[in-house]
């Protein structure tokens, strides 16, 4: 693992409609209140991990150059790193290996998106490749109700049930939302306005979906050494998991995924996680979409497969539960995308130093911070902990 | 002085020549004869559509060509029912993941022929595990889009 790696300072906008800043000030805001969390300067950072969706979103492109005066970045160590929804975790990953090579001692991690300047989905829709995929697998939605479809499928999975879940899921992060100081969905609804709400791409309803955010979130990680120099109480980076799949969408199985899978049990490895349920306080799922949530549960080893179902009926993934998961709202309520992998490592690292405020988990301990992307093809897990 | 925030309005649209292979360039000149041609990998024998130069598995460079069946498996499919920038056609429309017959891997396209505007009539025809066949279209320019989507192949629903 190399020599280890903490999390001592964290800043997230308030997201939403942010047009009353510029790109740059929005990234300041973040930044600055991460530096205002740790104690520290810009001065005192070695180097600098960035990153967003393609920059056609903002159309501003390679807009880490563009940041540089927001992150404080002159005359530092630079790189941008771009792999669509789960950049967050990516970002948080590569401060991690900057930090733990032992490299740097100090680096901020800084992600951000500004989804209301652009054309979010008419972007998302030339990821993928131009003569196969394109015409088919543009529009988050109908990708990942292909998958939920064959999940719901493949465990014969009643309807009814499935949709009941989901809608309970919907409102739980919708919910939950309205502790968060900086979520952008901050609306009260019920299980019957989800089961009304209108169809996007079957059963997929739109409050099963996420909102499109302006928002940004930093992350200043430092060496146990400087740490200990700070006298600072940190969260622990216990343990990293990434992995990617082949380029073609039908190539893989997305039910038995196994992106997550590997990714989780890379993870709780290097962690010493045997038993994540019991051992977890608490988890950031990504969960732009609730049916997909319930996907991951299975993956990430909180039940065994064709039982996520049960998870949300039992209540173990609602607060107060064994295994609260996304108390922030999560990815459904909020998702300013390059920065919202790094959100879920934040709200993480918030929990298990009892910093998380209102929607504090009561005396989370450790817990798990996770982001998906590519075109439904990566998946990244990040362990934090209050202890070494 | 004004709180306010004002906003600059711009474009970019950009032109690309996006080079398609010779691999990729067969596989479609074989769809102008109602051909589906996949490539096999020397190692691990999968049968890859659409055709590749080389396995996503293996790295193996692959030079042999098979033909796939115009049948297959639904492996699952959705039902498009909102609007977004560079979309392929006007919604409601059904994406499907098809595993043809013969071929390793699913192939994402349309599945139509049947009714749209109706979820429960749609869910009649359109099923996971059942058969579909590829529909062409009369004018084929050697593109992703010669097949016009694959319809559902009536048959007993057993239970």
């Amino acid at each position: 693992m190399g020599q280890a790696v903490a999390i001592i300072g964290t800043g997230q906008t308030r997201c939403g409609n942010r047009l009353d800043v510029s790109y740059p000030e929005l990234i300041y805001e973040a930044v600055s209140m991460a530096f205002q969390d740790s104690g520290l300067s810009p001065k005192d950072i070695e180097a600098v991990v960035s990153g967003s969706m393609p920059p056609a979103m903002e159309g501003v492109h390679n807009p880490h150059l563009y940041w540089v005066d927001a992150m404080g970045a002159k005359g530092k160590s630079l790189v941008r790193i771009a792999t669509c929804g789960s950049t967050g975790i990516s970002l948080a990953h590569a401060g991690f290996y900057h930090v733990a090579s032992g490299l740097f001692d100090l680096v901020l991690v800084v992600g951000a998106e500004k989804m209301y300047e652009g054309n979010p989905q008419g972007v998302m829709a030339t990821v993928a490749d131009p003569f196969f995929q394109r015409p088919f697998l543009a529009g988050a939605p109908g990708i990942f109700s292909l998958q939920s479809n064959e999940w719901a499928h493949r465990y014969g999975l009643e309807e009814k049930r499935t949709r009941m879940a989901a809608a309970q899921l919907s409102v739980r992060n919708h919910t939950d939302a309205l502790y968060n100081p900086y979520a952008h969905i901050k609306v009260k609804i019920t299980v019957e306005d989800v089961l009304k709400s209108r169809v996007i791409a079957y059963p997929v309803r739109i409050l099963d979906v996420c909102p499109a955010s302006d928002g940004a979130c930093a992350v200043i990680m430092a060496s146990e050494r400087m740490v200990k120099k700070m006298g600072a109480k940190p969260a622990w980076i216990r343990g990293v998991g990434y992995c990617g799949e082949e380029a073609f969408f039908g190539e893989g199985d997305k039910v038995v995924w196994q992106s997550a899978i590997r990714a989780a049990k890379t993870a709780y490895k290097q962690a010493g996680i045997t038993n994540p349920r019991k051992e977890l306080d608490v988890a950031e799922v990504y969960n732009p979409f609730t049916f997909q949530e319930m996907l991951f549960y299975e993956c990430f080893g909180f039940c065994d497969f064709g039982k996520a179902v049960e998870l949300v009926e039992n209540g173990v993934v609602m607060k107060g539960g064994e295994l609260p998961c996304d108390p922030s709202g999560g990815v459904l309520s909020t998702n300013p995308i390059g920065a919202t992998g790094l959100q879920r490592v934040a709200e993480v690292a918030l929990q298990v130093t009892n910093k998380a405020g209102d929607h504090q988990i009561p005396g989370a301990s450790t817990g798990l911070a996770h982001a998906m992307g590519g075109l439904d093809q990566f998946n990244g897990i990040m362990i934090i902990s209050n202890s070494l | 002085m004004s709180e306010e925030s004002r906003i600059l309005k711009g474009y970019i649209s950009l032109p690309y020549r996006w080079a398609m292979g010779v691999t990729t360039t067969r596989f479609f000149e074989e769809f102008k004869n109602k051909k589906i041609m996949g490539t096999r990998c020397p190692k691990c024998n999968r049968v890859l559509i659409p055709a590749r130069s080389f396995c996503s598995h293996c790295f193996e460079k692959i030079s042999e060509w098979v033909e796939v069946a115009q049948e297959g498996t639904l492996k699952t499919w959705v039902l498009i029912n909102f609007s977004y920038e560079g979309q392929p056609k006007e919604p409601p429309y059904i994406i499907g993941i098809i595993d043809l017959d013969g071929a390793s891997v699913g192939l994402p396209h349309f599945v139509g022929g049947v009714v749209m505007d109706d979820i429960e009539e749609t869910a009649k025809k359109v099923r996971i595990g059942g058969r579909v066949k590829a529909v062409w279209k009369e004018n084929r320019e050697g593109n992703i889009l010669d097949i016009d989507y694959f319809q559902p192949i009536d048959q007993e629903i057993s239970i």
